[in-house]
């Protein structure tokens, strides 16, 4: 049966139908690929342009160093008051969101039974698909009541009476109906899922022949927990972080919600107190341009301003991630 | 102890002083049993397996038993992968475990630090000693037991961490005091890596050779000072320059350490052990013996056979 010549089944030609399919489907996905790109490069272009149309008319100095912002009342663009709002409420929420969401990726990759696993890592992420407004109403609605009812009036923080310190400085007035606390606990809550699932990524990408050099040292699990898996994971770790302070600093819905509308300075040196007062963030402000009515010309291209600010923020936090990424990142094969 | 095991010099030797020293040992061996569990880590520790049994300085081929096991059987699930083994592992001698794949000779190895409690599948039964005290008893901690029992990996594995970092960390999670840097240096030399590293102790650990990072895990391994060393299949991902450094240097650790070794390479396992243990499919110990008798002249035509290479 080998003598006979072999039937010709497959020409090893390629035919042209073949060809011309493989390059429109090339084409195909370079077309997807090319548009996402022409997107965001639009989006950059449209905001750059309304707001370089503010910028003629309010200077970048004084929209960048102005500490009062009332566009609609007093037409005073400075963009200082929004930009220690956002600080405020990032800074507050990955104070909780960060090491609540690194220990919930601890427990998940090296503490959690296999079926443990199966059932918290999609419960997990299942708080990162509630929507955003429902996280706002939460605040508004339960969590400030509670704390109102736990927080007495006016706590002074330092004893009264302690040589050299005014009293009235350190003394944290009551809690607001719209205040930067409830506003921060739901945004780290917000973004613990997004720290906790791709940190638990990058400690399960840890090899297990760490944990077995450590686990044969005589280290306890927490040791190798802390000394070993975590310290390997931290150029995933950091992404993380980074990806949700970009999330909490460009979160619109639930801050403007349970955080009002009043643009302030930081109080200094009472920091509490900034937490239990009213503010703005960015977002918040853009938002309230917005919704307002027939307004035109400088507030409504504002918006376009803080946008462009804020894009330039999150743009700088990815661009530092990705240096502080490159620096911890460790081969290990 | 095994009686076979001993040599000549040990039997005149054995003096009405050491069968005192005998008696003393087993009142600690009293002690350590009141003890409550919370102690059990100091308890280990102090306790050395020849607490009061070496007042001379420990010499080659005391035979001196210090890893034995008794009935060994290990389950992975349904799987059995050892079956009945039982074994007298002698003090500061190189034991050799050779086998073909699948035979279960790591698995033993892993018996004996209990690195097997971290797979959830794995079911051990019989006993197995470390200087006379069940490790698998309850109120045996397996990390205290890992502190005395170090083990090197078949493939090198420093953790992403300077060389210093990589010494010293065995140090810092047991909470070994004196000067670090001196025991890391210590420890470096006798892992024969010290001139190739000492200019950049600081550098990652990561960035050495396969051969220099395997003498760091061995460097690690030692800082602790161990009384066993395991080593699984310790140069199988070296290239022959590497694997003579790593041989010479378990020749030089037997000195001082008991070694335990687990190799594929039997030329490996003739050049370097005193003792040789094979283990066949099945996880059956088939012979054990010193290593001239079992490789010049088994009693197991089936361990003849793997030997002259008709199979495995």
């Amino acid at each position: 049966m080998s003598n006979e010549p072999r039937p010709e089944t497959e020409p090893l030609r390629r035919r042209g139908f073949v060809i011309r399919k493989e390059r429109l489907y090339g084409r195909l996905i370079a077309v997807c690929a090319v548009l996402t790109i022409m997107v965001t490069v639009g989006i950059v272009l449209a905001l750059l342009g309304r707001a370089l149309t503010f910028w003629t008319a309010v200077s970048p100095v004084s929209f960048l160093t102005g500490t009062q912002w009332s566009p609609i009342i007093s037409g005073t663009y400075g963009v200082l008051p929004l930009v220690s709002g956002t600080l405020l409420v990032t800074i507050a929420s990955a104070a909780i969101a960060l090491p609540v969401g690194l220990a919930a990726a601890i427990y998940l990759s090296e503490y959690a039974s296999d079926r443990a696993r199966s059932v918290l890592k999609p419960a997990l992420e299942i708080l990162a698909g509630v929507p955003t407004v429902i996280y706002g109403y939460m605040a508004l609605v339960y969590i400030t009541p509670l704390f109102q009812g736990v927080l007495p009036l006016s706590v002074p923080v330092i004893p009264s009476g302690l040589p050299g310190v005014p009293e009235f400085i350190l003394t944290v007035p009551s809690l607001r109906t719209f205040n930067v606390l409830s506003a921060s606990i739901v945004v780290g809550i917000m973004i613990i899922p997004m720290v906790s699932s791709i940190s638990e990524d990058a400690l399960s990408a840890v090899p297990d022949s760490l944990r077995e050099a450590g686990y044969g040292l005589g280290s306890t699990k927490f040791d190798v927990s802390t000394g070993i898996v975590v310290p390997a994971a931290t150029s995933g770790i950091v992404a993380s972080y980074v990806l949700a302070i970009s999330r909490a600093i460009g979160e619109t819905m639930a801050v403007t919600m349970a955080m009002g509308m009043s643009p302030q300075l930081p109080y200094f040196p009472n920091v509490l107190r900034n937490l239990v007062e009213s503010s703005q963030t960015m977002t918040a402000a853009m938002v309230q341009i917005a919704q307002a009515d027939s307004l035109g010309g400088v507030t409504y291209e504002a918006m376009f301003a803080l946008g462009m600010t804020l894009f330039v923020i999150t743009l700088a936090m990815n661009a530092v991630a990705e240096l502080v990424r490159r620096h911890f990142r460790e081969a290990y094969e | 102890m095994s009686d076979n095991d001993m040599n000549e010099r040990e039997k005149t030797a054995m003096t009405e002083e050491q069968i005192e020293t005998e008696d003393v040992s087993d009142a600690n061996r009293g002690r350590v049993i009141s003890d409550s569990t919370d102690e059990a880590d100091d308890v280990l520790i102090e306790t050395g397996p020849t607490a009061g049994l070496d007042d001379d300085k420990p010499s080659r081929g005391t035979g001196q038993t210090i890893v034995e096991s008794r009935n060994i059987d290990v389950w992975y699930g349904d799987d059995q992968a050892l079956r009945d083994v039982s074994i007298a592992i002698p003090e500061n001698e190189v034991t050799a475990m050779i086998g073909p794949s699948g035979c279960g000779k790591s698995t033993f190895l892993r018996c004996i630090n209990r690195m097997n409690d971290l797979v959830d599948i794995c079911r051990v039964e019989g006993e197995l000693t470390l200087g006379g005290k069940d490790v698998y008893d309850e109120n045996i901690d397996p990390v205290a037991l890992r502190r005395r029992v170090g083990m090197v990996f078949q493939k090198p594995n420093p953790f992403p961490k300077s060389s210093r970092d990589n010494v010293s960390y065995g140090l810092n999670v047991q909470g070994i005091e004196g000067d670090h840097d001196e025991i890391v240096e210590r420890s470096l030399k006798q892992a024969a890596l010290w001139e190739e590293v000492k200019d950049r102790l600081d550098e990652s650990g990561l960035g050495l050779s396969g051969g220099q990072q395997q003498r760091l895990c061995i460097a690690r391994a030692i800082a602790v000072d161990p009384e066993v060393i395991l080593m699984d299949e310790p140069a199988s991902a070296l290239d022959p320059i590497a694997t003579s450094k790593i041989e010479d240097l378990i020749a030089d650790l037997a000195e001082e350490y008991t070694v335990v070794i687990v190799t594929h390479n039997m030329q490996q396992a003739a050049r370097i052990s005193h003792k040789t243990a094979v283990f066949l499919t099945g996880g059956e110990l088939v012979e054990f013996g010193s290593t001239q008798k079992v490789f010049e002249n088994p009693d197991s035509e089936r361990v003849e056979d793997y030997i002259t290479g008709k199979f495995g």
